[in-house]
């Protein structure tokens, strides 16, 4: 994980405690009891328990877990929704749960929009004064307000309904007025809690697409709820999984789905379509092995005998992938006496970017099958991939 | 052994004594207030003809309801004209008026409050108990000393027993607005008193509404048996043909009273279906 991106959100040591009593709560899980224990010993319920996590600036982090597992109640501890028991959550450096109530609808109109699962639209406000609603609230001027609302419904394809009423839409066209609400009101975070998990599930495709593409547009820094993993894989840029209240693992997609924590982690993942989210990097190898634009024949058949291949990728001094060359071309070199081995390197291979799907991969394995080569953005050698490795992967993911 | 009687109605006695002479200053300025609020509004009311007065409230009606309340509204007002009940329907029409006005008033903030603090609604609801079920005449007695006989007198005992369901209705409207609402209220930032005007109210209004016509219907009830203290209007008509054992007299200032309640009813209620 790259710890020198800008953290929005810093939360640390959370916990919540349904109760009257919280401080017993506390005292037994630090003695090491579990959700169900603490109960029995003291009516209180162990809601959160130690939550710490960060969220990045700009990414959208999928807070994911079944029913019980305390994400709703996460979310609402972030705006303070729900009051937290212990534990700080730092937004740009003020700690939300010891603000002052002023400070605090000051802390929430400027950092927090929220999408609700049931849409939670106000039924007596029409689809644009609905839009409007957190911009008046924090008295913006009548026309401007307008105008924002009506840019925020463009935006999510409301145009024209404006004057409708809630109860007139869909629920899919009603979570896009929740949506232009919440994108309205300009927050420096999104808050959404389940917000697709009401849809029927084409529209909710639908509609985890449509934030994927404004979300590429805009980098709004999102905290998403959701207790569906697709949903989660789908649309994360990482994912802190919860169960019971405490935080099982934090990671990327793909940090989940090959390196899962535990085995609760690895039943949620079972069932998953591995295949469409694995890509090229998690079948990858380091290369044992390249050859430099300026070796000559014999020094790149010598490495090539040294590792028992019979092909060879060929970069410059910048490592960026300039071609391959074969074995039966470099003794061809020899032969005619060349000197360099530019001019016998052949363009015919494959190559990908690190996030290619692994079912991509399969079709492109030629009847020669050279190894595919995997690039990043500045057309530099990362590794390779070889066919066994990505049924290799798959075998793996099917087991599990 | 004798267990000694509590004395309750002794004590209860001494305390109304108490804040009669205590209290005299408050009490007369509450009935002065009163007198010329009724006085104004009934003289308002009678200084139309009655035609002009009939035209526009069917008017009104039509105007709320359609056609038929108005057809009705007109129909019903004309018996009571051909009856010669017009000045007493005014007066109870007034004292309705006036009374449902001034508990309105207190009803909507107390319901307010008891609906955002869980100690209130603990306090009041006990309370609003007791006002509902204690007898009605009971409380034409007390009001005599506060402020003699007389139309003020019915319109105390009427506001204390019609209030009841708007305060309830008030606080349940407001109960009833769904949490996420309120959620997305507080989650947008929005102060106590923009959760109240822009969420909570508009959310309970027909629900008021609700409560408010049933605050309208006691206290036409009440009204009419305020003619046992003197109050003017309908009532007392009923009151005399009691007295002088005329059934038919009381029958016709009954059948203006009911002919009353389903108008404002009707009105009341085609009020809170537009306001949806």
């Amino acid at each position: 994980m790259d710890e020198t991106r800008p953290v929005k959100i810093k939360v640390r040591g959370l916990s919540k405690v349904f109760g009257k009593h919280p401080q017993k709560a506390i005292e037994l899980r630090d003695q090491g009891m579990k959700r169900p224990e603490i109960l029995e010993k003291s009516g209180q319920t162990l809601g959160l328990s130690n939550i710490s996590f960060d969220v990045y600036e700009g990414e959208l982090l999928v807070i994911m877990g079944l029913s019980g597992s305390g994400k709703s109640t996460l979310i609402r501890c972030l705006n303070r929704l729900i009051e937290t028991t212990e534990g700080e959550i730092i937004i740009d450096g003020e700690n939300i749960p010891t603000l002052k109530e002023k400070a605090l609808l000051e802390c929430r109109r400027r950092h927090f929009s929220m999408v609700f699962q049931n849409f939670a639209l106000f039924p007596h406000r029409t689809v644009q004064q609905n839009a409007e609603f957190g911009l008046e609230i924090r008295g913006v001027e009548k026309t401007e307000r307008h105008k924002i609302a009506h840019d925020a419904l463009k935006q999510v394809g409301l145009e024209g309904w404006e004057d409708a009423y809630p109860n007139q839409l869909s629920g899919g066209m009603q979570q896009r007025v929740g949506l232009a609400r919440a994108l309205a009101n300009d927050a420096t975070v999104l808050l959404m809690d389940e917000a697709f998990s009401a849809l029927d599930p084409l529209i909710r495709k639908d509609m985890q697409q449509e934030l994927l593409q404004l979300q590429s547009k805009m980098q709004k820094t999102t905290v998403f709820i959701t207790h569906d993993l697709d949903e989660a894989l789908n649309i994360g840029d990482r994912i802190v999984l919860l169960k019971d209240g405490e935080v099982v693992q934090i990671g990327t997609p793909e940090e989940i789905l090959t390196k899962p924590a535990d085995d609760y982690v690895r039943r949620f993942i079972e069932g998953v379509d591995r295949a469409r989210i694995l890509t090229a990097e998690s079948a990858m190898r380091p290369l044992r092995s390249t050859a430099r634009e300026s070796d000559g024949p014999r020094t790149a058949l010598h490495r090539m005998r040294d590792h028992a291949i019979d092909s060879i990728y060929v970069v410059d001094r910048n490592r960026r992938l300039i071609g391959l060359l074969e074995a039966d071309a470099a003794s061809r070199a020899i032969e005619e006496g060349a000197d360099s081995i530019i001019p016998y390197l052949t363009q015919d291979f494959r190559k990908v970017p690190m996030d290619e799907p692994l079912h991509n991969l399969f079709a492109m394995f030629s009847e020669k099958s050279f190894p595919i080569a995997v690039i990043d953005k500045q057309e530099q050698l990362l590794g390779v991939v070889v066919k066994g490795a990505v049924l290799d992967e798959l075998a793996r993911a099917g087991e599990q | 052994m004798d267990i000694p009687r509590i004395p309750l109605g002794d004590w209860i006695e001494g305390g109304l004594t108490w804040l009669t002479s205590e209290y005299s200053l408050v009490t007369r300025g509450i009935s002065r207030f009163t007198q010329t609020g009724i006085d104004v509004l009934n003289d308002g009311l009678m200084w139309l003809p009655e035609w002009a007065l009939l035209g526009l409230i069917a008017l009104l009606c039509w105007k709320l309801a359609g056609t038929r309340l108005a057809i009705g509204a007109a129909a019903g007002l004309a018996l009571i004209w051909n009856l010669g009940l017009w000045n007493p329907m005014i007066e109870t029409l007034t004292l309705v008026v006036f009374a449902t006005m001034v508990a309105v008033v207190i009803a909507l903030p107390v319901g307010i409050a008891a609906a955002l603090s869980n100690r209130l609604y603990r306090v009041i609801m006990p309370i609003l108990d007791f006002m509902q079920t204690m007898p009605a005449f009971v409380y034409l007695i007390p009001a005599i000393p506060f402020f003699g006989i007389g139309s003020v007198s019915a319109i105390f005992a009427t506001v204390i027993f019609s209030m009841p369901p708007a305060i309830r209705f008030t606080t349940l409207g407001i109960r009833q607005v769904p949490v996420e609402l309120i959620e997305a209220a507080d989650a947008y930032g929005a102060t106590r008193g923009q959760k109240l005007f822009k969420v909570q109210l508009p959310l309970s209004l027909p629900t008021v509404m609700a409560g408010i016509n049933q605050t309208i219907m006691l206290a036409l009830s009440m009204v009419v048996i305020a003619a046992m203290i003197g109050a003017d209007g309908l009532g007392s008509e009923v009151w005399r043909a009691i007295q002088r054992l005329r059934p038919g007299d009381g029958f016709e200032a009954g059948i203006a009273v009911v002919i009353l309640a389903m108008l404002l009813d009707r009105l009341t209620q085609s009020l809170r279906k537009t306001r949806q």
